[in-house]
């Protein structure tokens, strides 16, 4: 197992290498540059501005600075905010962006677990219809609509929870709300499917046979098999869990790393984009590793290749 | 077999009567039939592309046209749905965004069709070395963050529309690609290729004319399933401000400028996000009905 978590941490380097490159020349080819504005900066002065964060360097050589600051964990200064580095940006941003992807997860394990395990017990009954018709509801009712209404009826009409910002607890409920429902109706889809996969099974029926209460069936003898595709599942979805909140972010305007990467990328912030980029990257790449991980020690006929 | 079934697809009498009771589609055709929710699906679906396709064409109003006597009217007889800002009609704006988005939803879904079918093909019949490293980077790729790519894209290189199918469509093959190999691994060894190849047929020839069509259930079911995902990327982009351009509208524009206004005219949003919602629910119900009609389990990935 050792050998197979250092083998897929070493595969990882040339991945990471490949978006790094990929970025930052897709990144440079692009017309526009951070320093373009409005009203046109004199030259001398561009020229200064460009001499002191090396772009007039050619660009191989930017490149390769770059990797060398990357390599002691630097992601260099940042272009549009001055005097500020791009580390700095991301460990002021990703603790928000962080909670919320946290609060969210919650939330989609609290409602989507449930879901899925009523509407596989009492399948075909009017209990599996209604948990199967909320999961297609979100799935189908994007969270740029659901957010928006909910605000409007929780927040501007009942005034219970604060319609945007990030500081009190009031304002962390819709957000949470609305970003884990999307991912509980995935949860409860492949809750209910791998659950009823299980239940088929003949050592369910010998469980059974040996009077095993039902609720004992289910918590004891389905459900670590049942939960595989969820396992599965929950890796790519914390991930979009955390880019996800692009959306909830703008419209709960919370001060997040979702936000800062869009608005990084309209003003051309090479670093910032770059930055949030790497660290995106590596999330999704780390928590995909742990789901393997999890997979095999949940399946044990499956086998660390 | 129902007098529907053969009613809905008329052919010639003798073929008729050859293929009655024997062919798989009209087997599938007739499950599906049975399922109230996919034919539902499937109706409203119609009945959306229709009317987004001919009511611009018979309207009174024009999707662009500002009249601003008539701003943030609610809905009444005259506009159905109410007017915007601008006093634009809502209702032909979300017919006209439909198109836009319904057309992103099929082209899109295309685009990652015949990638991953190629892929998936190629890697699967040639299996050994091919094989391996084709399906690698497939799943090196799944480990990419695409979204970022994809905003980093249109951000980048303007909104333009043909920009997006291809962005949004390079995404989502990777799934694609996975499922058609696993059914062509499936069918390689069977007795009906092997004549294929004895005859001298090519290889192209071998897998687009004779494996691919032997395979177009998985398919067809995970491209309806597809679309949803498709609309649901676009219209996140539109929210996000790197959709298509004024004056141009799609149901993520609307969704988007509704939710921006929704607190004094309610209007704007709901309907566009009643029709989107609808859309999506419609175009999986459909979906997961046609994967139970063709019986295919390793669809929903």
């Amino acid at each position: 197992m050792l050998r197979f978590i250092v083998r897929r941490l070493l595969e990882t380097i040339p991945v990471l290498l490949v978006i790094v490159t990929a970025t930052f020349f897709m990144v440079r080819f692009v017309p526009g540059g951070p320093f373009t504005a409005e009203r046109a900066i004199p030259p001398e002065i561009l020229k200064n501005l460009e001499a002191h964060y090396g772009l007039n360097l050619p660009l191989h050589r930017q490149y390769f600075n770059y990797l060398g600051r990357l390599l002691h964990g630097n992601l260099g200064p940042s272009f549009k905010y001055p005097n500020r580095t791009v580390n700095e940006l991301i460990a002021d941003k990703l603790p928000t962006s962080l909670e919320l992807g946290g609060w969210s997860l919650l939330v989609a394990l609290c409602v989507g677990l449930p879901l899925g395990i009523f509407a596989a017990v009492r399948r075909n009954s009017w209990v599996d219809y209604l948990c199967s018709s909320v999961a297609m509801i979100g799935i189908c009712v994007p969270t740029f609509v659901l957010g928006p209404l909910l605000v409007l009826a929780f927040a501007i009409h009942f005034n219970w929870f604060s319609a945007s910002g990030w500081y009190v607890w009031q304002d962390r409920v819709l957000p949470a709300l609305v970003l884990g429902f999307f991912y509980s109706a995935y949860i409860a889809r492949l809750t209910r499917g791998g659950l009823l996969d299980e239940l088929n099974q003949d050592y369910i029926r010998t469980a059974r046979a040996k009077g095993a209460s039902e609720f004992r069936v289910v918590t004891c003898h389905t459900l670590r098999g049942g939960l595989l595709p969820v396992v599965a599942f929950l890796g790519p979805a914390t991930a979009g869990i955390l880019t996800g909140s692009f959306v909830i972010e703008t419209i709960f305007h919370i001060p997040g790393l979702g936000r800062e990467f869009v608005n990084s990328a309209f003003s051309r912030d090479y670093t910032l984009v770059l930055g949030t980029v790497i660290l995106y990257a590596t999330l999704i790449i780390a928590l995909n590793l742990v789901v393997d991980v999890v997979q095999v020690w949940l399946n044990p006929k499956l086998k660390f290749e | 077999m129902s007098p529907k079934a053969t009613t809905s697809r008329p052919a010639p009498a003798a073929s008729d009567a050859i293929e009655r009771g024997s062919s798989p589609w009209r087997d599938a055709w007739h499950r599906l039939q049975k399922n109230r929710l996919a034919v539902a699906g499937g109706a409203v679906l119609l009945f959306l592309g229709l009317a987004c396709a001919l009511g611009p064409l018979f309207g009174r109003y024009s999707y662009e046209e500002q009249d601003l006597t008539i701003t943030f009217q609610a809905p009444n007889s005259a506009h159905w749905c109410g007017t915007d800002q601008f006093g634009r009609d809502l209702l032909v704006r979300m017919l006209v965004g439909g198109r836009i988005s319904i057309m992103v939803g099929m082209i899109a879904t295309f685009v990652a069709l015949v990638i991953g079918v190629t892929w998936g093909a190629v890697a699967g019949f040639f299996g050994g070395k091919t094989d391996t490293v084709m399906m690698r980077l497939v799943d090196i790729m799944y480990a990419l963050p695409f979204t970022i790519f994809v905003i980093l894209l249109m951000v980048f290189f303007g909104r333009n529309i043909f920009l997006l199918f291809f962005a949004i469509g390079a995404v989502e093959w990777l799934t694609m690609a996975r499922i058609v190999r696993s059914q062509i691994m499936a069918i390689k060894k069977m007795e009906y290729i092997e004549a294929a190849r004895s005859l001298g047929f090519g290889r192209g020839r071998i897998i687009f004319r004779h494996m691919i069509p032997n395979i177009l259930g998985p398919i067809i079911v995970y491209a309806t399933l597809t679309i949803p995902a498709v609309m649901l990327l676009e219209a996140f982009l539109s929210f996000l401000g790197l959709g298509v351009q004024a004056p141009m509208s799609s149901w993520g524009v609307l969704i988007k400028d509704g939710a921006e206004k929704m607190e004094e005219y309610w209007w704007l949003l709901v309907f566009p996000g009643g029709v989107f919602s609808l859309t999506l629910f419609s175009l999986n119900f459909l979906g997961d009905g046609l994967r139970d009609a063709l019986d295919v389990r390793a669809a929903k990935d």
